[in-house]
């Protein structure tokens, strides 16, 4: 395993898709990359994985400067957003695929041994004879998984590997992949839109905005004390509700909005809301209240009393305050 | 696949069924001609009205494949024909000498056709890859400049051609053939192979890359099998042209590499041409193109209808 750096990473198309990008992935650790749709996500995996250079900058993969090699050289594996299986193969044969390459040159009773283990632990191990294209959406990503995990790569590289699978199978793969990197002490740098996975797979988070790399801490780090109303906007379920920063009153000095996470929101004392909608999801129940005709969302207990039109008083805790650049004044 | 919403109604279907049937019959009637005609005599074959029903016989097939020559009825007592093609022969009084020069032509175009068939399926595979995958300088100038050359037809630079030939000493050889029909395949072999090569997800190729493969391993185990209908079809298109080619065969072969097609017409029987013996030619001259068509026409039919099938 080793740890990857960027140095100052820049690669252009019509539009910038990373913008000196620097940052260090420690060996061992699990990097979740955030952003929205056009971020740059895909291109910065695409630089550490070789299958693109960068128009300026370095990149290194265990101290060794890597940017001029080749894919192959650069030992990584990938799990692809899409399209990645091996269409005219069978799944066993798509799984054993890295392991035949001219790289490893694997024994073929290892290649069975390890197939046959990967498949196991994705749950794919009764699909080994049929064909790649003959699954599900959710099994061809697990086996585009399996194929990277079937190798013992300088790092792991995966671009939202579990998107398309439904909800339970992901609450498993996400520990079960989080169990994998822990007990191979692997290097991952992993993309994902979803919270849950950014806040209890990541030892780091990184949150890209067009193309460059605006902040890079824990995911503790990254929640509570976001840089600019873009990092804070990455993480928190229900989102944070910005609102004019006048609108409590005791905002700094070239504030302009105000960003509060539902725990920034003290119930019971301050100035009165109105309760519009409730939503009881089980474990927490959501309330949508309107402020001086300002609409915020924030959780409150599960058997809450409250019901539509009633009066709730609420109070700002420790809020977050930008300005007019989104910059994070305190 | 997608379906017509609307099943065409019984009617619909029957008028459709005798359209095909009739189109059928109008394209297949040559074909039939020609081979009944090769199990004809010559007399039967140039009978008016022609002979629907006729005696077969094996004269034209043994006329195709052998030279004869006359003899006195004296040597023919002397001399009784002792297989069964020597006595189709006796009857005209003739012995067979030996072997006629069409298993030769014929092999000829095995060679040029198949050798060329290969070298511009090999070269277009290759040169669309490129033009699909890399950034190639100027490459919508290349790729129509590669599609201008078959905007007038090859034979009008047959002159040029013959000299150039001719100096390079590559008239009437093989390799001059195959080169010949190369280039002029060429250009639709890498236009038809980039469209499927197109098709092809790059995601596979960097997926075979990060796999530990080099790129070329990456194309020949990812990207070829992928691309061989697209091949089988190129290789068929391919094929046909440099099989039936007429007009630079008679110009530029006349022995050593001869193909078949400017030989058939040059069989000459007793008096004149001898029909079943050119129709026997032409009968076992589309056997190889057909055979070919038939092994690989079902990538051919996924190939024609490429992008409209679910991939
Ligand atoms: N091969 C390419 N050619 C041209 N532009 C590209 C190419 N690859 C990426 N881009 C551009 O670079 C920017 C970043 O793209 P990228 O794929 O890295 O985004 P992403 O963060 O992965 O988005 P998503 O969440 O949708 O996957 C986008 O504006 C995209 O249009
Ligand atoms: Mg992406």
């Amino acid at each position: 395993m080793a740890e990857i750096e960027l140095r100052h990473v820049t690669r252009r198309f019509a539009t910038t898709a990373l913008d000196d990008v620097s940052l260090t992935v420690p060996d061992g650790s699990f990097v979740v990359l955030l952003g929205p749709t056009g971020a740059g996500k895909t291109t910065l995996l695409r630089m550490v994985s070789g299958l693109d250079r960068p128009d300026q900058g370095q990149v290194l993969i265990g101290g060794r400067e890597v940017t001029a090699l080749s894919p192959a050289e650069r030992n990584v594996a990938m799990v692809f957003q899409q399209y990645s299986l091996y269409p005219h193969m069978s799944v066993r044969e798509n799984l054993a695929f890295p392991l035949k390459s001219p790289l490893l040159k694997t024994p073929p009773d290892q290649i069975a041994a390890k197939v046959q283990a990967v498949a196991e632990t994705l749950r794919i191990a009764h699909k080994l004879d049929n064909k790649a294209t003959a699954l599900s959406g959710g099994e061809m990503q697990r086996v585009s998984i399996g194929r990277a995990l079937v190798r013992q790569p300088t790092v792991y590289l995966m671009d939202e590997p579990l998107s398309s699978l439904d909800a339970k199978l992901r609450a498993e793969l996400r520990v079960e992949l989080k169990r994998i990197q822990s007990d191979l002490g692997a290097t991952f740098l992993y993309v994902t839109h979803d919270q849950i996975e950014a806040m209890t797979m990541a030892t780091h988070i990184g949150v890209l905005d067009h193309g460059r790399l605006v902040q890079f801490g824990t995911p503790r780090e990254v929640y509570e004390n976001p840089v600019s109303l873009y990092a804070a906007s990455r993480l928190g379920q229900p989102r944070i509700n910005l609102l004019p920063a006048d609108l409590f009153g005791g905002a700094p000095a070239g504030a302009t909005t105000i960003g509060l996470r539902p725990e920034q929101i003290e119930q019971g004392t301050g100035e009165d809301s109105l309760v519009r909608r409730i939503e009881h999801l089980g474990d927490q129940t959501r309330l949508h209240l309107t402020f001086r005709s300002h609409d915020l969302v924030t959780v409150t207990e599960a058997h809450s009393p409250l019901r539509p039109g009633d009066i709730l008083p609420i109070r700002p805790k420790a809020p977050f305050y930008f300005d007019a650049s989104g910059a994070r004044l305190i | 696949m997608s379906y017509s919403v609307t099943e065409p109604s019984a009617r619909q279907k029957w008028i459709a069924g005798i359209l095909v049937a009739l189109y059928a019959v109008i394209t297949i009637l040559p074909l039939v001609w020609i081979i009944a005609t090769g199990f004809k005599t010559p007399s039967d074959s140039i009978a008016y009205p022609p002979k629907v029903v006729f005696q077969p016989t094996l004269e034209g097939y043994v006329n195709l494949f052998t030279t004869r020559t006359r003899q006195t009825p004296e040597y023919m007592a002397e001399h009784p024909p002792q297989t069964w093609a020597e006595r189709i022969v006796a009857k005209y009084d003739m012995t067979i000498v030996g072997p006629s020069r069409f298993g030769a032509r014929f092999l000829n175009s095995v060679i040029i056709g198949f050798g060329s068939t290969f070298l511009s399926v090999f070269l277009g595979t290759l040169a669309a890859y490129a033009f699909s995958r890399f950034k190639v300088p100027l490459k919508d100038d290349l790729m129509f400049f590669i599609l201008s050359t078959r905007m007038m037809p090859p034979i009008a630079v047959a002159i040029p051609i013959f000299l150039m030939y001719r100096t390079l000493g590559l008239s009437d050889t093989h390799l001059g053939m195959i080169l010949l029909y190369t280039a002029v395949n060429l250009s639709l072999s890498v236009w038809l192979l980039k469209g499927f090569i197109d098709e092809i997800p790059v995601e596979y190729e960097e997926a075979a890359l990060i796999d530990g493969y080099t790129r070329f391993q990456a194309f020949r185990k990812v990207v070829l099998p992928q691309a061989a209908t697209g091949i089988a079809s190129t290789a068929i298109f391919c094929l046909i042209f440099a099989w039936n080619e007429y007009a630079f065969a008679v110009l530029l072969t006349s022995g050593e590499a001869q193909t078949a097609p400017p030989f058939i017409p040059t069989i000459i029987g007793v008096g004149g041409q001898d029909w079943p013996a050119v129709a026997a030619g032409a009968t076992l001259f589309l056997l190889p193109v057909m055979v070919f068509t038939i092994l690989l026409r079902k990538h051919l039919l996924r190939g024609i209808t490429f992008g409209a099938v679910r991939k």
